[in-house]
């Protein structure tokens, strides 16, 4: 590997930053990075960069891997695949795999699972045993072990008392919380958002305040326990986006994410049974996607992530009530964000890099990739002018349930390197 | 020329000259009937209904109705078929339809099992309730029986009063309704109404007083056992005084009729009185329900 970009868009916000020039990568190592053109021998490959961005790789702070435990839907090589594939150089894989993430023995199995892998994967361990919510898990030691953050994703810790814990138990190492928002009391058997297209399809309600509430409590335990880091997982609603901003006015150490898919689909979707549509939190409305521009454009939401939850057709092809919740979006995440947020200049072009590559990492409070001379290349190149369609058979996730089959959009990853390997994204 | 459908899952997508000509064959069915002439027009065509679900009228209604037409018919229930042995949806259809059967007509506890079922199968599907999604037959009994009182329903007042939310008869009904040009309302606990009603075109009542002050005609819907169990509503007796028929409401407005789709919990919804007076149109609408099966099974293609 031996190639300079030239006219070749270089980004790197954290660095401040924004470039035309080139870019010349030898053997995963940054050779040079400048407007100047570098004398360059003759073996090196030079490639055209005009329409192409060049970023810190980007980061996937929500994803999940399913293994151990369910590697019929995906592996962490296929997952890993599929990230790469999707532009991303680095992944954190939630707990809900079976055995949970809630020991150091598990959190190893997947460090070594993954290990030498183009793509960094991080863990998120659980918070309870088991993601039970009755007995705390040996978080300290996990935190030892390194996991980045904490949830019993899938679930919501469904106790105040066991959340307040949990905020307790580490508070003397600062570690991150993160919560899969949802009162379940008010949730039992539901299918989708509760709005007018339940109501026209006859299917149970999640009803948005059912997420707003628990934003709600974990910022007051947050507070209540001495200003603890915390991080709203997949925010769906307008409500919860409120309660961000607010918490985040008053100097609370809170942030927020949100999934591609809930600022592009509303509930709409659902029409027709859609199973591929179905997801936990919901499509939720119009004015929720809108609420979620706002907060990614006035920085109320940090992160984007994309909840990629695979699941294989046959589970997904039965009746919509007995489908399991998510979709992947490891391979469509660009393509979304470029459509929705940059080209109707929702974010520009460094925010959006903000928020899928920079912010993440800052929120997990792990090391930034810089775009220098002499560094390890930690790099998605994109190109956020071609238009594609979106056809699933290119995905490298094991499973294809995605809501965006045939969907046109304007962005599209190109390559990504990291650890010293390169990898061509091919959608 | 009136079309034939392959299937018919939902009241959504019917036409008004689809409803009109259903209505057209049943009210001959019907005439037919009475004279004592017989129909063959199903005759060597399979009819099966899976149901998969409990159900005794809209089972045995389809059931008379397809062999009034001389269809052969085979019926099951959900208990002592393969799906009480946890055969899927899927598998269960795909065996059904490898023996080629012209019809299924599919009662399933699951909304959207119906428009599901299509997916799957070469046969047409006649939705006999899906969970809580529609009822089309239900509801197209009902127009036929009002059609029968009123002639027209372009400018009617219905009122449907009830669990709502749980309701595919509702939905059925107000779809079908609207679509006849009817004035639709809906009343009920204000816990078993949907939270957004916004694209249903139809007005709320608080109290069936209300209700019945505007409207022409009243359908009172089943409350459920479960429901109350869960605590959806404070007692029978609070949802009687707020939301059930009594006979003071026929007495104070004499032109006033009232339907019920069945099974009736007396002294619920409706009072037995009520439910048994001239103005009840009770036993109309369960007769009604086999000349509008007969009339649904007729317009279907059958096997693709």
């Amino acid at each position: 590997m031996n190639v300079c970009y030239e006219n070749i868009r270089i980004v790197s916000p954290v660095q401040q930053l924004h470039i035309t020039g080139y870019l010349w990568i030898k053997n995963g190592i940054i050779e040079y990075v400048g407007e100047q053109r570098p004398d360059v021998p003759n073996d090196v490959e030079i490639l055209k960069g005009n329409d192409l961005v060049a970023a810190p790789g980007f980061f996937d702070m929500h994803v999940h891997l399913r293994e151990p435990g369910q590697t019929h839907k995906e592996t962490i090589e296929t997952g890993t695949d599929s990230a790469a594939n999707g532009g991303f150089t680095g992944v954190v894989c939630m707990p809900n795999t079976e055995p949970a993430i809630d020991s150091i023995q598990t959190l190893e199995f997947i460090k070594n699972r993954s290990a030498n892998n183009i793509v960094n994967v991080h863990c998120c361990a659980t918070i309870t045993k088991a993601r039970k919510g009755d007995e705390l898990a040996n978080m300290l030691s996990m935190v030892e072990a390194g996991a980045v953050m904490f949830s019993d994703d899938g679930g919501c810790v469904e106790s105040a008392d066991m959340m307040r814990r949990a905020f307790d138990y580490t508070s003397p190492f600062d570690a991150l919380l993160t919560q899969h928002c949802e009162e379940h009391s008010m949730t039992k058997n539901f299918a989708m958002h509760e709005g007018s297209v339940s109501a026209d399809l006859g299917l149970k309600g999640y009803p948005s305040v059912a997420e707003d509430i628990i934003v709600a409590r974990d910022i007051l335990l947050a507070e209540y326990c001495g200003n603890r880091r915390y991080h709203a997982a997949h925010l769906s609603t307008k409500g919860s986006v409120r309660l961000i901003a607010d918490a985040k006015k008053r100097g609370q150490r809170v942030s927020g994410e949100v999934a591609p898919h809930h600022f592009i689909l509303t509930d709409e979707a659902v029409r027709g049974y859609n199973t591929n549509a179905k997801m936990n939190p919901p499509l939720r409305t119009q004015a929720d996607v809108e609420a979620m521009w706002q907060a990614l454009s006035d920085d109320v939401i940090d992160v984007i992530a994309t909840d990629h939850a695979p699941h294989t057709f046959e589970e997904k092809m039965v009746e919509f009530d007995n489908a399991p919740n998510g979709i992947v979006g490891l391979e469509t995440a660009i393509g979304v964000a470029c459509t929705q947020l940059l080209h109707r200049n929702v974010v520009s072009l460094d925010k959006l890099i903000e928020k899928m590559s920079v912010n993440p990492r800052k929120v997990l409070n792990l090391p930034q990739p810089l775009l220098q001379q002499g560094a390890i290349a930690n790099i998605t190149i994109f190109n956020p002018d071609a238009e594609w369609s979106v056809i699933p058979e290119r995905f490298l996730t094991k499973s294809k349930n995605t809501p965006f089959t045939e969907y046109q959009f304007k962005g599209k990853p190109v390559r990504v390197f990291n650890n010293l390997k390169m990898v061509d994204c091919m959608l | 020329m009136e079309r034939t459908l392959q299937h018919i899952t939902s009241i959504a997508h019917l036409t008004r000259s689809d409803a009109e000509h259903i209505f057209h064959l049943a009210r001959k069915f019907r005439e037919d009937f009475h004279q004592g002439i017989h129909q063959h027009s199903l005759e060597q065509k399979v009819v099966v209904n899976a149901f998969f679900e409990n159900s005794t009228r809209t089972k045995n209604s389809f059931e008379i109705a397809a062999l009034r037409l001389g269809a052969k018919v085979v019926s099951f229930s959900s208990t002592g078929s393969s799906v009480a042995k946890g055969e899927s949806l899927f598998d269960t259809l795909q065996t059904l339809d490898a023996m080629f059967p012209d019809v299924i007509v599919m009662r399933n506890s699951l909304s959207g099992s119906a428009e599901y079922a299509t997916r799957y199968v070469g046969a047409s599907i006649l939705n006999a309730g899906d969970g809580k999604h529609e009822h089309p037959s239900q509801a197209l009994l009902d127009a036929l029986t009002l059609l029968d009182v009123y002639e027209t329903l372009e400018g009617k007042c219905i009122g449907i009063v009830g669990d709502i939310v749980h309701s595919r008869v509702a939905r059925s009904n107000v779809l079908l309704l609207r679509l006849l040009g009817a004035k639709v309302f809906v009343c009920g606990p204000q816990t078993l109404i949907p939270t957004d009603l916004s694209t249903w075109n139809v007005q709320t009542c608080t109290t069936v007083n209300e209700l019945i002050e505007e409207c022409d005609t009243v359908m009172a819907l089943r409350i459920q056992k479960e429901r109350m169990d869960a605590g959806l509503i404070g007692s029978a007796g609070e949802y009687r005084k707020f939301y059930g028929i009594q006979m003071e409401h026929i007495e104070t407005k004499p032109s006033l009729y009232v339907m019920h789709p069945g099974p009736v919990n007396y002294g619920v919804e409706i009072d037995f009185d009520v439910a048994n007076s001239h103005r009840s149109l009770i036993r109309k609408q369960v007769t009604n329900g086999v000349f509008i099966r007969m009339a649904m099974l007729s317009v279907l293609k059958g096997r693709e």
